[in-house]
């Protein structure tokens, strides 16, 4: 197989999920000598937007998704030190979690794999993370961005109290705040007060990407 | 009645159109329509909608509220946050709605990513019988979860349509 038919074969087979096929793919890609990032911004990352996509679209419903994200993570963890050593820098730090009450992850988990993807380093919490939760993780791991998910309205007011918690704790200005999932919109966002939120995974990446920059800029260096 | 599909509940993104194209199309023909769905994870699209035609729905966030009220399913969730929740509808149609819809008939192996973080089921029984207990039992052991029973029965969900349908009849 020439490169093009690798980078094109890993998109097709990611989109179906065929998670063995995909790991076949990612190394027959490195024995021939290609870079992991090719593998994973030619091939991995758009084929998991154009799920997205259709799953947006109806086309694809939560099956669907879980495989390809299966297949795409698996890839990952294969390319995930070989990313590391070609000392490219990470983005920034990532903790995420589902606030407490609630046991939905399928977006959450998604949202990961696209970040990592994009070169941040993830911390997951896991599900039915309690307000404490955050603000000691965020003690332990100084990120620079933290996520909270809710897909329940019953669920959805845990963001205002994760808010709360982190102000009690004075940790509320080191971090940028971002929520998500289903039952979100962007003035809920702004209404408990987090600086970012969006819709999807691939849109989580990039208004991830555009806060930190916010965030750097103002800070003197 | 003009009932809508029922696994719209897994695209809440379509209700409120589909409510409104069929109430439209119902005005036509009727004195008076009314909606037999709560807001069912249309997180207020339904609501507009019926803001918008004047007209009612069902009270509540979803239909287990119906059934059970929705003090006491707080407390069913607040036992254990990991519980999911079975209507009659849903103890019947389980294979469809439910393992079919998520794809667990044909990738069995999503079981954990689904109900990893669950621990049990809780059957809101509305007119249980031996076949429904039974179809209750396959479907909680199909996911691999122990089954609790609530005995609800129709009232709360009468109760709401009497409310709603006798609201302006009166
Ligand atoms: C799959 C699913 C489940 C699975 C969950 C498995 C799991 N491990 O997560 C199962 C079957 C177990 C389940 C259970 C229940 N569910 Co459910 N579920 C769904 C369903 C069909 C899809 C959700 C999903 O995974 N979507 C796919 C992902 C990719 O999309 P997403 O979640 O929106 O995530 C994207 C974005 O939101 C964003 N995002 C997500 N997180 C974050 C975080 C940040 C920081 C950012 C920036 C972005 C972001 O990016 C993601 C990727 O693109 C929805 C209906 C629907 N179609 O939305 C109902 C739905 C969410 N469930 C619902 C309900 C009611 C329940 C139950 C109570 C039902 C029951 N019978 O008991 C239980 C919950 C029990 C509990 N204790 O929590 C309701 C909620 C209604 C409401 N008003 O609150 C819905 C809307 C269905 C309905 N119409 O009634 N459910």
């Amino acid at each position: 197989m020439t490169p093009e038919e690798i980078l094109q074969a890993l998109y097709d087979e990611t989109l179906v999920g065929n998670a063995p096929r995909v790991l076949e793919l990612t190394e027959e890609g490195l024995s021939v000598s290609m870079e992991p990032q090719t593998l994973l911004f030619d091939a991995l990352i758009p084929s998991l937007e154009e799920v997205g996509a259709r799953f947006e679209r109806g086309d694809f419903f939560v099956p669907e998704m879980l495989i390809a994200g299966r297949a795409m993570a698996g890839a990952m963890e294969r390319l995930r030190p070989l990313l590391a050593e070609t000392g490219v820098q990470t983005v920034g730090k990532f903790l995420m979690g589902t606030v407490k009450g609630d046991v939905h992850d399928i977006g959450k988990n998604l949202v990961n794999i696209m970040l990592e993807g994009a070169g941040f380093e993830v911390i997951d919490l896991g599900v039915q993370v309690a307000p404490e939760k955050f603000v000691a993780a965020i003690d332990e791991h100084q990120p620079d961005i933290v996520g909270f998910s809710a897909f329940l309205t019953t669920t959805m007011p845990m963001f205002k109290a994760n808010m709360n918690a982190l102000e009690k704790a004075g940790i509320r200005d080191s971090v940028i705040v971002m929520v998500g999932g289903a039952p979100v919109t962007q003035e809920y966002a702004d209404a408990v007060g987090a600086d970012g939120y969006a819709a999807d995974a691939s849109q989580t990446v990039k208004a991830a990407k555009r806060l930190l920059q916010e965030k750097r800029s103002k800070v003197p260096a | 009645m003009h009932p809508l599909p029922p696994l719209l509940h897994n695209h809440p993104e379509r209700i409120a159109d589909e409510v409104r194209t069929t109430a439209e199309r119902l005005r036509a023909s009727y004195e008076r329509v009314v909606i037999g769905y709560a807001d069912c994870g249309t997180y207020g699209a339904l609501d507009a909608v019926c803001a918008d035609l004047g007209i009612e729905r069902l009270p509540g966030l979803h239909c287990y509220d119906l059934y059970a009220g929705s003090e006491r399913l707080e407390r069913i969730f607040d036992e254990q946050p990991g519980t999911y929740v079975l209507t009659d509808f849903l103890a019947r149609s389980f294979a469809r709605t439910v393992l079919q819809e998520l794809g667990l008939d044909r990738y069995p192996e999503l079981r954990d990513t689904y109900f990893g973080h669950y621990t049990r089921v809780v059957w809101l029984a509305q007119q249980p019988d031996d076949e429904l207990r039974g179809l209750a039992e396959q479907a909680a052991a199909s996911i691999g979860l122990p089954l609790t029973v609530v005995e609800t029965g129709d009232v709360g969900l009468d109760r709401a349509l009497a409310d709603l349908v006798g609201e302006r009849a009166g």
